[in-house]
């Protein structure tokens, strides 16, 4: 009986940790980014399968796009919305880019000026055709992309009609912006 | 000592069945998936706006607030479904999920190569049932299968900038998705 209990405690424990903590396989990491190209198709893993069920959401299709999350800073430090994060570089190749800010459970988060993302043809670019996102809680010149100056959130950079996807390796064949803590308060 | 050990090495084995059995069931069991979060809102075999992501409500998390969604939810137990949308000026994409939320099939705009995208959809049997004819043939005529019976078609406009979202919109409002 107590076998059984324990059973049960440690099946249903890994199954929550498996599910939360986000352990997808088949992840293309690059810099603090990662991508699960696989989840847009049908050979998407059981895991994802089950992660996308519990979250309630649509995995972006992969004739349609790819999306990549980043929970932390190139440091691997969590990104958090009480401190100022520049997001600053180029993409790689895609007809369209969004920059989108959410809460950990991917909500959209309320701020004063109503904007929770960028789109690639709405963002200022430098000279050179990089840009710089700052990411934080007050008012900055330039691309602002305000944090509410909630304690955690996460960004997803989504690229549409783009070469990326599951032929892509991690490394440095695909530029993607890096993410840097400036200051915190 | 060994009863012990036995004992533990029991608890660990039913542990990775029950863990297992938990994952491969949860897409079946989940009560708020998109599918259930789409039915709330949509009718069957018909297209529908799913309204902007704001902070306060979404149909669904992870929503990318630079797109205009429409929704079909599809039924396709009585024949197979025509479905067609005019394409915006910006992009637009047509992705297809099963029942589970499975992403199978997704295609754009410029992969259609036409002012319309145009598709017929069906299961494996309705195909496999299609007269062999000049007409099924044609190059032109795009047919996706369907793994699962039901599912949905989300159809989504980029808004690149607040003013395209009524050209968006519109396009999207002309989309159709009705049995043959």
């Amino acid at each position: 009986m107590l076998a059984l209990a324990v059973a049960a405690v440690i099946g249903l424990g890994t199954t929550w940790m498996a599910l939360t903590r986000g352990t997808a396989y088949g992840g293309v990491t690059i810099g603090a980014w990662t991508a699960w190209p696989k989840n847009g198709t049908a050979g998407i893993d059981p895991y994802a399968r089950a992660m996308v069920a519990r979250t309630g959401e649509l995995p972006v299709g992969s004739g349609d796009g790819v999306a990549f999350y980043a929970r932390t800073d190139n440091s691997g430090e969590g990104l958090d919305g009480r401190c100022d994060v520049l997001v600053s570089g180029i993409t790689p190749q895609a007809r369209f880019w969004t920059l989108t800010l959410y809460d950990p459970e991917g909500h959209l988060v309320a701020n004063s000026v109503q904007r929770q993302g960028f789109t690639s043809q709405e963002i200022v670019r430098k000279s050179d055709g990089s840009f710089d996102v700052i990411v934080g809680p007050r008012v900055r010149p330039g691309n602002w992309l305000p944090t509410g100056g909630i304690e955690k959130y996460q960004l997803v950079l989504r690229l549409y009609d783009t070469p990326i996807g599951m032929a892509t390796r991690g490394g440095t064949e695909a530029p993607m912006p890096s993410i840097n803590r400036v200051s915190c308060q | 000592m060994i009863r012990m050990a036995l004992w533990l090495l029991g608890a660990l084995l039913l542990g990775g069945i029950v863990h297992l059995a938990t994952v491969l069931l949860l897409p079946r069991l989940a009560s708020q998936d998109a599918y259930a979060r789409v039915s709330a809102i949509a009718p069957l075999n018909s297209v529908v706006p799913i309204p902007p992501p704001t902070p306060d409500s979404a149909v669904m998390p992870f929503m990318d607030p630079a797109f205009a969604m429409s929704v079909c939810r599809y039924d396709l137990s009585r024949g197979s479904l025509k479905f067609s949308v005019p394409i915006s000026q910006a992009y637009t994409s047509v992705s297809f999920y099963t029942r589970s939320d499975v992403a199978y099939y997704a295609i754009n705009d410029r992969a259609a190569g036409r002012r319309v995208i145009e598709l017929d959809l069906m299961t494996p049997a309705q195909r496999a049932d299609l007269p062999e004819n000049e007409d099924v043939t044609r190059a032109d005529r795009l047919i996706v299968t369907s793994p699962t019976t039901t599912g949905l078609i989300v159809i989504r406009a980029l808004t690149p900038e607040a003013g395209w979202i009524p050209a968006a919109r519109n396009a999207l409002a002309a989309a159709r998705c009705r049995p043959q």
